[in-house]
């Protein structure tokens, strides 16, 4: 019938692609942080890749099935243990009712993603299951997953034993290369502060979650003096509070810029000075605090070429798991 | 006002009618959202009004960033003629100034603040000139808001007071911003009040609470049946003061499913405005007090 839940985890949420149409009210697309990842561990049970999975930050949860049904991880490098037994990676194993699969200590990356044959059938709102703690939205009852919730699942569609040969999953430089597309209010810090943001190597901090992901390390910015404007505030960071973009940078006070991600909050005051490419918002899902990164400055067409690049690696998975 | 046009990333347009705040500056950016709306465009996914900007998400894979930038370009001078008028409605809504709640948030997080030996009304009463926080409070309350945008988390709403510029209040936000906020706060930064729709971080100024929900997402609230978020961009909402047994008792009609908030239709003419001010707020007080 479905899956049991035996321990929770950090912060296990159900996510599927989200729910676009709702960020002019202040509700966030959402979904899963690193789409790509989610998308393959659906093939891979043969669902539909817009189905519901599990995100699990950091660490995984204990789950125990009720039924026989197939399962897919992808995402973070964990062991993967089902009854103790250790399975696979990027690849479709099946489960017998009363098995119970839990996970080892993190290795690699940040963000584990579930699939589960015929997807996670909580309730949809406002036309996703992805959760959205903030706003009490999907999941179960608007929250990340708890011990003892019991989580249904949908018809299977094709599961089969299914795996990714990991020459097709992007390669992870080090330091991590973010490229960022310049703009917004990018003309409000001088020449010297747009050189050395890109420059200068920064740290992921211990803030870094669904809504945004907070870097250190680089120096405070200089802003371009100017009287500040009516109704935005004294802060040479602030502005008259505006529409935010997925990926922006915001940077409170001049000092450690903010990277707004999924649950990004929809609007503020503080000025934004680009944001990063949307070819890399997956690879933000799977950053670990302390990760050293470097912001590249990239133009449109490179923003665009590689958009193209990354469709077609999931195209290329696609056509390689249906040819079996 | 010039506006400015810059890409967010690769799926999305900033619009900025205007850097500082003004009516002005919101019904263009209304009336260009309409238009986007208007001439359905391929590939545009999402579109958000803000205060005195806007902007457009769309699909790169459908449209080139370069032919949504010069498709919106072409929509501005259609917006240039738009009535700066709209039908809307006046809501009264509850506030509890100086409320308990909002004050423990306060004092829990003075080192986070410009002042730390004052309250957040204290310290916006003084740097705005009044004598007294309860002076100021009332200036607060006496003339109607405008909501100029929806947004930030759930529904919560920016409202930009309905007086002369030199009559505005401003205050700066947080040092460093809280990462806790009471559920209904009615809170300010900028020149902006805001209601803080659910419990959570944040950086405006606290003055008090409403017993007001304006987002429900499990639509059990009377008034939120249709749609979980109340407020929505050229809303009206006059505040009045509550005392303490006032909030307990619309608190329990809230959650009793019996509270109906005061409301009216009312027109908004924006050259009206600006021509009287004093007189236009009357008309709308008389609207909702159904005189």
């Amino acid at each position: 019938m479905a899956i049991e839940v035996r321990k929770a985890g950090l912060s296990t949420t159900i996510q599927d692609m989200g729910r676009p149409g709702y960020f002019h009210l202040g509700i966030p697309e959402g979904g899963a942080m690193d789409r790509f990842s989610m998308r393959v561990a659906n093939m891979l049970v043969g669902n539909d890749e817009t189905a519901a999975g599990l995100e699990a930050v950091f660490m995984g949860p204990e789950l125990e099935f009720t039924q026989d049904t197939w399962v897919a991880v992808t995402g973070a490098t964990m062991p993967i243990l089902l009854d103790g037994e250790e399975k696979p990676g990027w690849s479709a194993f099946p489960v017998k009712a009363g098995q119970v699969l839990n996970f080892g200590f993190l290795k690699e990356g940040a963000r584990l993603y579930i699939a589960f044959a015929g997807g996670i059938d909580t309730p949809a709102q406002l036309g996703s299951r992805s959760t959205y703690p903030i706003g009490a939205l999907g999941g179960v009852d608007g929250r990340a997953i708890a011990v003892g919730d019991v989580l249904p699942l949908g018809k299977p569609g094709n599961p089969a034993a299914r795996s990714v040969d990991t020459a097709l999953l992007r390669e992870q430089k080090s330091p991590v290369e973010l490229r960022v597309l310049p703009g917004l209010y990018w003309h409000r810090i001088t020449e010297a502060s747009q050189q050395r943001f890109f420059d200068e190597e920064w740290t992921v901090a211990p803030e870094a979650d669904r809504m945004g992901y907070r870097f250190r390390g680089g120096s405070p910015m200089e802003f371009v003096p100017r009287e500040q404007p009516f109704g935005a505030g004294s802060d040479p960071s602030n502005i008259v509070d505006g529409c935010y973009a997925y990926g922006s940078i915001q940077v409170p006070g001049g000092t450690e810029p903010i990277v707004l991600h999924r649950d990004a909050v929809s609007g503020g005051g503080y000025f934004t000075i680009g944001a990063v490419i949307s070819a890399d918002m997956d690879l933000i899902g799977q950053l670990q605090p302390n990760t050293k990164v470097r912001f590249v400055k990239v133009d449109m067409e490179t923003a665009l070429a590689a958009r193209k690049a990354r469709r077609e690696r999931l195209q290329t998975i696609r056509e390689a798991l249906a040819a079996g | 006002m010039k506006t400015r046009y810059t890409f967010g990333g690769d799926e999305h347009i900033f619009v900025e009618m205007d850097d500082e705040m003004s009516l002005e500056a919101f019904f263009k950016a209304i009336a260009i959202s309409r238009a986007v709306q208007a001439a359905k465009i391929e590939g545009v996914t999402e579109i958000l009004p803000a205060n005195a900007s806007f902007e457009v998400r769309f699909n790169p894979d459908i449209i080139h960033p370069d032919d949504m930038m010069a498709r919106l370009k072409a929509l501005e001078s259609a917006a240039n003629n738009a009535e700066r008028r709209m039908t809307t409605r006046i809501v009264e809504m509850p506030v509890y100034y100086q409320d308990p709640w909002t004050h423990e948030t306060v004092m829990r997080f003075r080192e986070r603040h410009q002042d730390p030996n004052a309250t957040d009304l204290e310290y916006a009463a003084r740097i705005n000139g009044y004598d007294s926080v309860e002076a100021f409070i009332e200036a607060h309350h006496s003339n109607p808001w405008f909501v100029s945008m929806v947004g930030f988390v759930s529904g919560l709403p920016f409202l930009y007071q309905l007086v002369e510029r030199e009559k505005q209040i401003e205050v700066p936000k947080y040092l460093r911003p809280r990462t806790d906020t009471p559920k209904q706060t009615v809170g300010y930064g900028g020149c902006f009040s805001c209601v803080y729709s659910v419990r959570g971080a944040g950086g405006y100024q606290m003055f008090g609470i409403t017993p007001m929900t304006i987002y429900d997402p499990t639509q059990k609230t009377s008034y939120l049946k249709d749609f979980m978020v109340f407020f929505k961009p050229g809303d009206i909402v006059k505040f009045r003061p509550i005392d303490r047994a006032e909030y307990d008792s619309i608190l329990a009609q809230v959650e009793a499913g019996t509270y109906a908030p005061r409301m009216a239709e009312v027109e908004f003419d924006l050259e009206g405005f600006n021509a009287d001010m004093a007189g236009t707020n009357a008309k709308l007080m008389e609207a909702l007090n159904g005189n």
